[in-house]
């Protein structure tokens, strides 16, 4: 039978019906692939300089700080200054990647990272660990839930939070060979391996990596292996999702999530960020504009997490595979003519058919 | 250099005519900042008219000094030296403030030849000339950084953190001269926030330090050309100045931070600037 996955690596599809997804799959925090991406970046291109501010051994820096001394640059505990500072390299032809957090590349130092680096659209990468709530232990303060709503809301900014180590790197790379002002958003706790050396990285190109056509689920970051797991449990229940990863949240693929709207008459967004400003924002703009069709938001609602195991947090604060589940069916259920049958079987694969509103929330009770 | 260095007379004159500009344009554009402008327009003489290695003509020369005013709201005193020096023609001057203009409330970078960097937020630019310092030594270049900060934009944390890291890097490619007026937009500098003893900091931070007379010509030429000679260790530049200089009624008064003077009020204070300017 044909796969549906595209790009996706077979042994991570024989696993995404699995519990044991995140134990199994090979992964590892993309703040280290970027370390390594970084150095690699620093061999083949004599202007990339390395930003510092205290936090060289999390993100792996210290590799290209070992490497090249003479181009790495520790600014301490002092992330405004790093961020002004890396904006005057830039006018010199430099390209500066300035790493820290990203509490404190997009909030302590925002008003440097807006008026010194987004205003003069210098050439500065901002690459930001700990994005979203991807540090589980460390608590609110080091959980970034802001960060990509911020960074979006900046003019000109360009804004890219990847998916898996494939895409990380490739995404540092491409955000080396723009010409402007990027933000890269990594995770501190690890993610699965998803993509094999297919999948086609592009600043502002979305890629579907699972064909669907009853609803689709836009995902960005930590939260496109959960779409993955969502949609093959989907599947399993005769309904056909299709997962696009929007690593670039800025500038929006509009294309893809038209089409997407278009062919499924379905959206969910799933993104490890509040809800208010991020992708979830930007799809929701973007179709109420041009095609609204019914929609959910999978994302951190109007409070602040706190510490625990990754997995756990995100699950407590309605951010994993079974809350993507839940926003599909509550979507599927408001398309205007399309609605799901129920099955016979278990082993069934219904095709989609219309009916009524009372018989899908049966099933879904069913499936509980 | 399309010019040789003015002697220290030509630079006192061309101080009162750059004052004579930043009342004009304050004037014409109803808004601005006359009082910091005028107290940082001797040090500003002194660096595009003498000191600074520049090419009006190239203004993205690769090893042209830099110069930022990270006090970004004394931009009308940088607009001018700009102009007198030939960066752009004079008559854009009368548009500062007004839409379409190059000359932006505070400067931008791509809007007009000759800035350096795009300022206004206080405690931004002195990073940014930190940066660029870093990035001439890496890439080996003799060009030298300058940046003007406030006495009151001494009140920024991020300022000491720029402070901190320029000794760590031995950065002598890098002055700063603090425009020590003593006034900022509320009130005193002394009774808002006091930045004293602001040489001992500095110096605390491992900078080398002279204070200065700010308007004495003289001085300002000699500690900038020390400074540029300095080798192993950044300068900073406490210069003592006076809040709406070459101005009576604007001397020593926070209420001419951000207010503009009306035309009787320019007439007056073009007068004052020109005779005194008469008398060098």
């Amino acid at each position: 039978m044909k796969s549906s996955y595209r790009h996706i690596l077979p042994e991570v599809q024989a696993l995404l019906s699995s519990k044991d997804l995140f134990v199994k799959a090979k992964g590892e925090p993309t703040r280290l692939t970027y370390g390594e991406a970084l150095l690699s970046l620093g061999a083949q291109n004599p202007n990339v300089v390395s930003l510092d501010a205290d936090v060289s051994k999390p993100m792996k820096t210290f590799l290209f700080a070992a490497k090249f001394p003479e181009r790495s640059f520790n600014f301490g505990i002092a992330e405004q200054n790093m961020m002004a500072a890396a904006a005057g390299m830039a006018t010199t032809g430099l390209i500066p990647f300035a790493n820290t957090y990203a509490v404190f590349a997009s909030m302590r130092a925002l008003d440097m990272v807006r008026n010194s680096i987004h205003y003069p659209r210098l050439n500065v990468k901002i690459a930001a660990s700990h994005s979203g709530i991807t540090p589980g232990p460390d608590g609110v303060t080091h959980q970034a839930q802001e960060d990509l709503s911020i960074m979006r809301a900046l003019a000109g900014s360009t804004v890219i939070a990847p998916a898996d180590p494939t895409s990380t790197r490739m995404a540092v790379y491409a955000a080396a060979a723009y010409d402007g002002p990027v933000y890269l958003s990594f995770t501190r706790d690890p993610v699965p391996v998803l993509y094999d050396e297919s999948f086609p990285f592009k600043i502002g190109k979305a890629v579907l990596v699972r064909e669907g056509k009853d609803a689709a689920i836009i995902a960005n970051r930590d939260l496109v292996v959960q779409a993955l797991i969502a949609a093959e449990s989907l599947a399993q229940k005769g309904i056909d999702v299709r997962v696009i990863d929007c690593h670039t949240l800025k500038p929006l693929d509009e294309q893809m999530v038209l089409k997407a709207a278009k062919e499924t008459g379905a959206i969910v967004t799933a993104e490890n960020n509040i809800i208010y400003g991020g992708l979830g924002s930007a799809v929701a703009e973007l179709l109420v504009e041009k095609y609204p069709i019914p929609m959910k938001r999978v994302g951190v609602g109007n409070t602040f997490a706190e510490s625990g195991p990754y997995l756990e947090v995100i699950d407590k604060y309605g951010l994993t595979a079974r809350h993507i589940i839940k926003a599909v069916k509550a979507v599927l259920k408001r398309k205007p003519s399309v609605k799901v049958k129920p099955q016979a079987k278990p082993t069934a694969t219904p095709k989609l058919k219309t009916k009524k509103k009372s018989e899908v929330k049966a099933k879904a009770g069913r499936k509980r | 250099m399309s010019q040789e260095p003015m002697s220290i007379d030509e630079l006192k004159r061309m101080a009162g005519t750059i004052r004579c500009d930043i009342i004009e344009m304050t004037c014409t554009a109803a808004a601005g900042h006359p009082g910091g402008s005028l107290s940082a327009t001797d040090i500003v003489t002194a660096l595009y008219f003498r000191v600074m290695r520049i090419d009006p003509a190239n203004p993205q020369w690769p090893d042209r000094d830099r110069f930022i005013l990270s006090k970004g709201h004394a931009c009308p005193a940088w607009y001018s030296a700009l102009a007198e020096r030939g960066y752009f023609d004079k008559q854009h001057l009368s548009t500062l403030r007004r839409l379409g203009s190059m000359l932006q409330g505070h400067p931008d970078m791509h809007k007009c030849p000759g800035i350096d960097m795009s300022v206004g937020s206080l405690g931004q630019g002195i990073s940014a000339g930190l940066g660029m310092a870093l990035a001439g030594k890496l890439m080996k270049k003799d060009y030298h950084v300058w940046v003007v900060v406030g006495d009151g934009e001494c009140q920024e944390g991020s300022v000491w953190e720029a402070a901190m890291a320029a000794p760590k890097w031995k950065l002598d490619n890098f002055t700063v001269i603090v425009d020590r007026n003593h006034l900022q937009n509320d009130f005193c500098v002394e009774d808002v926030m006091p930045v004293e003893p602001l040489a001992d900091k500095w110096r605390a931070f491992n900078w080398h330090v002279e204070t200065i007379d700010g308007h004495s010509m003289e001085q300002v030429v000699a500690a900038l050309e020390a400074a540029s000679e300095r080798k192993g260790v950044p300068t900073a530049i406490i210069a003592e100045t006076v809040k709406g200089k070459g101005v009576s009624f604007m001397e020593n008064s926070a209420d001419w931070h951000g207010k503009a003077p009306c035309v009787s009020e320019a007439d007056q204070a073009l007068c004052e600037i020109r005779r005194c300017t008469c008398e060098i």
